[in-house]
């Protein structure tokens, strides 16, 4: 099918992380991405747990994707995401427990990320362990770009903060809406905006590119 | 009016109801498995991590305690250790100094606050029945206005030296006159009220069964190697 095998693989993992992006091309996990991008700490370990649950199922679904009878593949993917969920969440309760108190039930939750059964049913179920994995590494930071950059600009907006630190002294009136849930769906519409219009300004383009070619 | 299907047998047959019962099974197991193998390895720290939460909780709603120990209301005394029931309602924190006298008790309390529970622990000086200090543990408040009762250092400072008697009373800001008045915040009422009322129900429970700080229990077995600070 593909010339370059090697090509293939970067190309599966590099898809996730721009021109795929889940969140922001995909729109997919609407729910973690607006619930818990409050502060830029929340964000990245909800970005980095989805990461490893999805890697971690990818591997396993692709690896046993001759095995597993089509009648049931659905009940045993999820089944396989819950396990690596329930895991992930013990992991952040014993290392983050911080972190973990404030991403409460979203930990969870990541279970139904309709993401990561997305993938598995999509791509990891039909494709080679090497390929599965890399798909998965590039959706997995995808994700977490996207909540970064979601939960950095609404803690500078709504906190005056990065990660904690105060960014711009005391004087600074922070704008509260952008860390209640308003200011999520606000700021993920701005964001997809910017992204829609990057696509439109890019067919415009090469459409031009084309007419003087022609 | 279905058709008669063709003789032609499709290209991966159908796998039987055993197989697909034996799949589940298998994953089934399997995930049991895994997941109790990570609870075993992860209990540990998430126990520590709880422990040490709690002990910093203390001995920061009573200042210049050093060691801690639990509790209990056996119904007619108070007792040392965490009693038969780990009922939260029958459970204090004794907190003591290097010396091993009693400085406070650390009680901890919950109730309705804004949005979701909120739960809160405070100091309690038996002698004169003041209130010390208090820290919210848990509660999901509106950013920005209610969740000012844990950001908010004039609120938290309202609870630092506080009388009980004759009964804890919410003023507006800068109206505080009296030693038992706590100065609410601007634009948070509801929560300020929320926590006083969730402590003024603790100091009725608790107040009449604590102890002057010379005949509070005893403190039993020195906790082993304290982490220095």
């Amino acid at each position: 099918m593909n010339p370059n095998p090697p090509d293939e693989t970067a190309e599966e993992l590099l898809k996730g992380i721009w021109r795929e992006n889940p969140v922001f091309v995909q729109v997919l996990g609407m729910c973690p991405t607006l619930a818990v991008t409050n502060s830029a700490i929340n964000a990245l370990v909800m970005g980095l747990a989805t990461l490893s649950v999805l890697v971690a199922s990818s591997f396993l679904v692709s690896l046993l994707r001759s095995f597993i009878p089509k009648q049931v593949r659905i009940s045993t993917y999820i089944v396989i995401i819950a396990t690596f969920v329930t895991v992930a969440d013990f992991v952040l309760q014993a290392t983050v427990p911080a972190v973990h108190k404030e991403l409460g039930a979203f930990i969870s939750l990541i279970v139904v990320n309709c993401l990561i059964l997305g993938r598995q049913e999509a791509f990891a179920s039909k494709n080679p362990v090497k390929l599965a994995i890399a798909d998965a590494i590039g959706m997995g930071i995808g994700f977490t770009f996207a909540l970064l950059c979601l939960g950095s600009l609404r803690e500078i907006l709504g906190s005056g903060s990065l990660f904690g630190f105060d960014l711009f002294g005391p004087g600074y009136e922070p704008w509260v809406v952008m860390i209640l849930p308003p200011g999520g769906f606000i700021m993920l519409g701005l964001i997809l905006l910017f992204f829609n219009q990057v696509a439109a300004w890019r067919a415009r383009h090469q459409a031009r590119r084309q007419q003087e070619a022609a | 009016m279905s058709l008669p299907q063709p003789a032609v047998p499709p290209a991966s047959p159908e796998p039987s109801s055993a197989r697909l019962v034996a799949t589940l099974t298998v994953a089934g197991l399997l995930s049991g498995v895994a997941i109790v193998g990570a609870w075993q390895l992860t209990l540990p720290a998430i126990t520590a991590h709880k422990a040490e939460a709690l002990r910093q909780a203390v001995f920061e709603v009573v200042p210049g305690a050093t060691t801690m120990q639990p509790l209990h209301w056996t119904g007619s005394a108070l007792e040392a250790g965490e009693g038969p029931d780990g009922g939260d309602d029958r459970i204090v924190y004794g907190a003591y100094d290097d010396s091993g006298s009693l400085l406070g008790y650390a009680i901890p309390a919950e109730g309705p606050g804004f949005q979701d529970t909120i739960s809160l622990i405070f100091g309690f000086e038996p002698d004169d029945d003041m209130i010390i200090g208090m820290r919210v543990l848990e509660s999901r408040e509106t950013p920005g206005l209610g969740d000012k009762i844990v950001k908010d250092a004039d609120f938290v400072a309202n609870f630092d030296h506080l009388a009980t008697r004759p009964g804890l009373a919410v003023v507006s800001k800068g109206a505080k006159t009296q030693p038992y008045e706590i100065e609410a915040i601007t634009g948070a009422t509801i929560s300020s009220k929320a926590v006083t009322r969730i402590i003024s129900n603790a100091v009725a429970t608790w107040g009449e069964r604590l102890p002057d700080r010379q005949a509070a229990p005893a403190l039993v077995a020195p906790a082993p190697s304290e982490e220095p600070p």
